[in-house]
C-alpha cells in the first residue's frame, strides 16, 4: 500500500508549491475572535499586527514610537494626553481616519458589552475631538502605561462605519486601517489577508497576501518550514533551535519575552494559605527559592531558551529593581531557614497545567527542593481547571506564566495589588499598593523606576510569586526572507518583510 | 423487513433525546469555569459576568436545557463564542472535510484489511498467515501520531513529494486535495485495516469449516468460486458492522490524526471546544456525532438484509 501512495504521491507532482506573492505564516494556536476590543489571545495580536493599524507601536528595546499618532502632548497636571493624527490614513473600507474615528473607537473599548479593554482603560474619561487631526484624552487621574496601552489592542482603530453595522458580529470581517485587508477566515485552518492598496505606509509592503495558518504541533510547524509550504513560523521549539541552526536554508530570530513564568504561592488567597509551611511562613518560601537554580531550570525545562529572573520584568528592562538581585542557590542557608521556622521537612501540592514546559518545570523544581529538605508533590491538571482552582484559592503553589505587556504596570498591578484580577496569591500589601499607584501616577522614568526599585524589594521579603525565567521569543524562516524585525512583545511586524 | 424497519426508527427518537441529556449533564461534569476560560489571561470581572450571561450560566439547570433543546429543535445548535461563529456553520465546515477522511481511512482499510483477513484464512498457517497477522498487530500497536509524525518527515520534508499538512478544499483543487488527505487516511485505514483483517480472519475460518462449504466444494465448485461467492459473503456481516461502527468512529476519533496533520476537521473542533470550554461547539459537535452513530447503525441492520437472506424471513 505504502508503494501505492508513492506512486500516487509522485503522480500528483508539486501542485502545492507555494506562491512567491503569498507570504505563509504558520502560527501555534488558532485565534479567539478578530475584534480588537473582544480579542484575547496572544496569537490573535499576531494578526491584528497585519490587519489593524494601532496609535502608538513599539520597537526593539520596548521604545513608544509613532504609528497613527504622530506626535503627543501631556498636560501640565498630566491629566490629559493629545494626540496629532496621521494625515491621509483610510480605513479597508475606505473611510477616513480621524480625530472622530479615534473618540469612537476609545469609547467603543470602553462601553461595548464584554470588552476586554475596559480594564486597561479604565482611568480614560472622555475623549474631546480638537480637530480633525487632533484629539484629547482626558483622564481621571495621570496614568503612565497609557500610551504603552495603546501600542496594543486598546490603540488599535476599526472604521466607525464598518463597526456601527456590525455591531457584535464585527470580529467576522475586521476592518481596520492596517497593511492588510481581511479576505476570509476558516477556523482552525486558515486566515487570508490581502494587501491594502490605500495603506499609508505601502512602500514596507511586499507582499500580494499573507495566509496564517494555525499549526498546533511544534515538529509538525517545522516540518511545514522545512519543506517549503510555510515561509516563517513563530515559536520555534527551544529543542529544534540546534538541529535548524546548520541548516543554510533558514534563519532563527530571538529576544527576551516581555512576560515571565514564575510560581503563585497562596499566601492568603484562602484558608488553605495557613495550612501549609509555604504559605503561612515567608522563611519556608525564602528556603524554597533558595533550594532553586535558576540554571539548570533554564536549561532543563527551556534548553536554555530563556533568561533567568526574580522579577515580573527581565533583568534586561530598563525598570528591573537592581537592589533585588536574583539570588544563588544555597542550599545550607535554605536549611537553616527551615530550621529557624521549626520544618525540617515542609511539604506542599504543586500545581500545575499539562503543557510540556509546565511539567517539566514542576519536575525540576521538585527534585531540586527535595535537596533542601522540601517534599513537593507535583498535581498536573488541565489548564481550564487550574484557573477555576487558583479563582478561588483551592491550591498551595502553581506554575503560571504571564505574556506579559508593554509597560511592568501590565505584569504587575493586576497579579499583586490587593484584590486584582489574576492576584491569585492572594497577596495584599498597603505599602506595595501605594508604590504601584506612584508608578502609574508619575511620569517621570527616573521617579517610576526607583519605585519598581521598592517594590522589588518588597516582593523579594514575602515572594508571593516566586519568578523563574523569562523565555526567549523563537521564530525560524526562510533565509530567502529579510526585513523581520524582532520585538518583546513577540508579534509579527509585516512591514519590511520581502522574499528576495 | 418493514416492521423491523418501523421499530428501528421508532427507537430512535428516546435515544436521541437521552442522548441530549447525556450530553448536557456530562458536560456540567467538566471541571472549570466557561466564562472565566473564555475571559483569557486579563480575567476581566466584567468581561466574565457578561459572558455568564451570554452563556445563560446565570440561570438553573433545566433552563440552561430547556434553553440549549429549544435551539435545536429549531436548528440553532447556538453559537461559539470563541471565535463568534454559528455551531451549525462551523459543522457545516467541518464535517465534510472528516467525512472524506474517514471514507478515505475506510477504503484503505477495506482495501488492506478484507484481502489481508480472506487470505490468512484460506492460508491458515502458511507463511501468508503469519505476515497478515504481523501487518495486524503493527497496525494495532502503532500509534497514530507517531506514524503520521514520521511520514510528514519522510514524505514532506526529505522527499518532497507530499504537502507536509494542511487542508485544501477538493472544489479547489482536487490533487491537492488528495495529496494533503491521502497521509493522513493512510494513518487512520491503517489502523483499522488491523482490526478488519482480524475480524475477516475468524469470521471466514468459522464460514469456512461450515457444512454448506463442503457442500459447494463437493458439488466441483471452484475454489475461487466457494471462497469469493459462498464464504465471503456470509463472513462480510460483521465486517460491514464493524464498518459502520468503525467510520462513526472515525468521525470522532480523527483527533489526534487531525491535530498532527492540522486537518481542520471535526475531532480537532471538538477538542479545541473542550479545552476553551466552548459549551455550545461541544454540545452540537457531540450531538452530531451520536446522530450519525445511530444512523450508521440503522444502515448496518439494513445492510445484513441484503447480504444475508436469513434475516429477510
Amino acid at each position: 500500500m505504502k508503494l501505492r501512495a508513492l506512486a500516487f504521491a509522485l503522480m500528483l507532482g508539486s501542485s502545492f508549491a507555494g506562491n512567491a506573492q503569498t507570504l505563509r505564516i504558520g502560527l501555534a494556536e488558532d485565534p479567539d475572535v478578530l475584534d480588537p476590543t473582544l480579542a484575547r489571545t496572544f496569537v490573535g495580536r499576531i494578526v491584528f499586527s497585519a490587519l489593524c493599524d494601532k496609535l502608538f507601536d513599539l520597537d526593539e528595546k520596548l521604545n513608544i514610537v509613532p504609528m497613527l499618532a504622530t506626535s503627543h502632548q501631556w498636560s501640565g497636571d498630566n491629566k490629559t494626553l493629545t494626540l496629532k493624527l496621521r494625515q491621509g490614513v483610510t480605513f479597508h473600507d475606505g473611510e477616513k481616519f480621524d480625530a472622530a474615528a479615534v473618540k469612537f473607537n476609545l469609547e467603543r473599548h470602553k462601553n461595548m458589552a464584554g470588552s476586554n479593554r475596559r480594564g486597561e482603560l479604565a482611568p480614560v474619561a472622555g475623549v474631546d475631538v480638537i480637530d480633525a487631526q487632533t484629539v484629547r484624552i482626558n483622564l481621571t487621574a495621570p496614568f503612565a502605561p497609557l500610551m504603552a496601552v495603546l501600542t496594543d489592542r486598546a490603540g488599535m482603530m476599526v472604521s466607525p462605519k464598518a463597526a456601527a453595522a456590525a455591531g457584535e458580529k464585527f470580529g467576522a470581517n475586521p476592518v481596520c486601517s492596517g497593511p492588510y485587508k481581511f479576505v476570509e477566515r476558516v477556523a482552525q485552518d486558515r486566515m487570508v489577508l490581502e494587501r491594502y492598496a490605500g495603506y499609508w505606509n505601502k512602500a514596507a509592503i511586499n507582499f500580494e497576501r499573507i495566509t496564517y495558518l494555525p499549526i498546533v504541533d511544534a515538529t509538525v510547524r517545522l516540518a511545514n518550514l522545512r519543506s517549503g509550504q510555510l515561509d516563517f513560523i513563530e515559536r520555534l521549539a527551544p529543542s529544534d533551535v540546534p538541529g535548524l541552526k546548520g541548516d543554510a536554508r533558514f534563519k532563527i530570530a530571538k529576544i527576551v519575552e516581555i512576560g515571565y513564568q514564575g510560581i503563585t504561592i497562596n499566601v492568603a488567597k484562602s484558608d488553605q494559605a495557613q495550612k501549609n509551611p509555604l504559605g503561612k511562613d515567608a522563611r519556608v518560601r525564602e528556603a524554597f527559592e533558595l533550594s532553586l537554580d535558576r540554571d539548570g531550570i533554564v536549561q532543563v525545562a527551556m534548553d536554555g531558551e530563556a533568561d533567568k529572573g526574580n522579577q515580573w520584568i527581565a533583568p534586561v528592562n530598563r525598570y528591573y529593581g537592581k537592589s533585588a538581585p536574583i539570588p544563588k542557590r544555597d542550599i545550607p542557608k535554605a536549611r537553616k531557614l527551615l530550621a529557624e521556622a521549626g520544618v525540617s521537612n515542609p511539604s506542599f501540592t504543586l500545581m500545575t497545567p499539562t503543557t510540556s514546559d509546565a511539567q517539566r518545570i514542576a519536575q525540576v523544581v521538585q527534585a531540586m527542593a527535595k535537596e533542601a529538605g522540601f517534599d513537593v508533590k507535583i498535581q498536573s491538571t488541565e489548564f481550564a481547571t487550574t484557573l477555576n482552582l487558583a479563582d478561588k484559592g483551592q491550591f498551595e503553589a502553581y506554575v503560571l506564566a504571564w505574556s506579559g505587556r508593554a509597560d511592568p504596570d501590565g505584569n504587575l498591578h493586576s497579579q499583586l495589588s490587593c484584590g486584582g484580577p489574576t492576584n491569585y496569591s492572594g497577596f495584599c500589601s498597603k505599602e506595595v499598593d501605594a508604590l504601584i499607584t506612584e508608578t502609574r501616577v508619575n511620569l517621570d522614568p527616573a521617579k517610576r523606576a526607583a519605585a519598581y526599585d521598592k517594590i522589588a524589594a518588597l516582593i523579594q521579603k514575602d515572594r508571593p510569586i516566586v519568578y523563574l525565567y523569562h523565555r526567549h521569543w523563537l521564530w525560524a524562516y526562510s533565509s530567502k526572507l529579510s526585513g523581520f524585525r524582532t520585538a518583546p512583545d513577540g508579534m509579527v511586524r509585516v512591514q519590511g518583510l520581502k522574499m528576495n | 423487513m418493514g416492521k423491523f424497519l418501523a421499530g428501528r426508527l421508532a427507537s430512535i427518537l428516546p435515544t436521541l433525546f437521552f442522548v441530549t441529556l447525556l450530553i448536557f449533564g456530562l458536560q456540567q461534569l467538566l471541571p472549570g469555569d466557561p466564562a472565566m476560560v473564555l475571559a483569557g489571561e486579563d480575567q476581566d470581572p466584567n468581561v466574565i459576568a457578561h459572558l455568564r450571561q451570554k452563556m445563560h450560566l446565570d440561570q438553573p439547570l433545566p433552563l440552561q436545557y430547556v434553553h440549549w433543546i429549544s435551539g435545536v429543535l429549531h436548528g440553532d445548535l447556538g453559537e461559539s463564542l470563541r471565535i463568534q461563529k454559528p455551531v451549525t456553520e462551523l459543522i457545516l465546515e467541518k464535517l465534510p472535510v472528516t467525512a472524506q477522511l474517514a471514507s478515505m481511512a475506510i477504503l484503505i482499510a477495506l482495501a488492506i484489511g478484507v484481502p489481508a483477513g480472506v487470505i490468512s484464512a484460506v492460508k491458515k498457517g502458511t507463511a501468508w498467515d503469519y505476515a497478515a497477522n504481523v501487518f495486524a498487530l503493527w497496525g494495532l500497536s502503532t500509534p497514530n501520531f507517531w506514524l503520521g509524525i514520521l511520514m510528514i518527515l519522510l514524505f514532506a520534508v526529505q522527499l518532497g513529494w507530499l504537502p507536509a499538512s494542511g487542508y485544501i478544499s477538493p472544489f479547489e483543487d482536487l490533487k491537492g486535495n488528495l495529496a494533503a488527505m491521502i497521509m493522513p487516511a493512510f494513518v487512520l485505514g491503517n489502523a483499522f485495516a488491523a482490526v478488519l483483517m482480524r475480524h475477516t480472519r475468524s469470521a471466514m475460518l468459522q464460514v469456512l469449516s461450515s457444512d454448506y462449504v463442503r457442500t459447494a466444494r463437493a458439488k466441483g465448485l471452484s475454489e475461487r468460486v466457494v471462497i469469493l461467492k459462498h464464504a465471503l459473503r456470509n463472513a462480510l456481516t460483521p465486517v460491514i458492522t464493524l464498518g459502520a461502527l468503525g467510520f462513526g468512529e472515525l468521525l470522532g476519533g480523527t483527533v489526534l490524526t487531525e491535530s498532527v496533520f492540522s486537518i481542520p476537521g471535526f475531532g480537532k473542533l471538538i477538542v479545541d471546544a473542550v479545552f476553551n470550554r466552548d459549551y455550545a461547539v461541544v454540545q452540537g459537535v457531540v450531538l452530531i456525532t451520536a446522530t450519525t452513530y445511530i444512523v450508521l447503525n440503522l444502515l448496518a441492520d439494513l445492510a445484513y438484509f441484503i447480504v444475508n437472506p436469513r434475516m429477510r424471513g
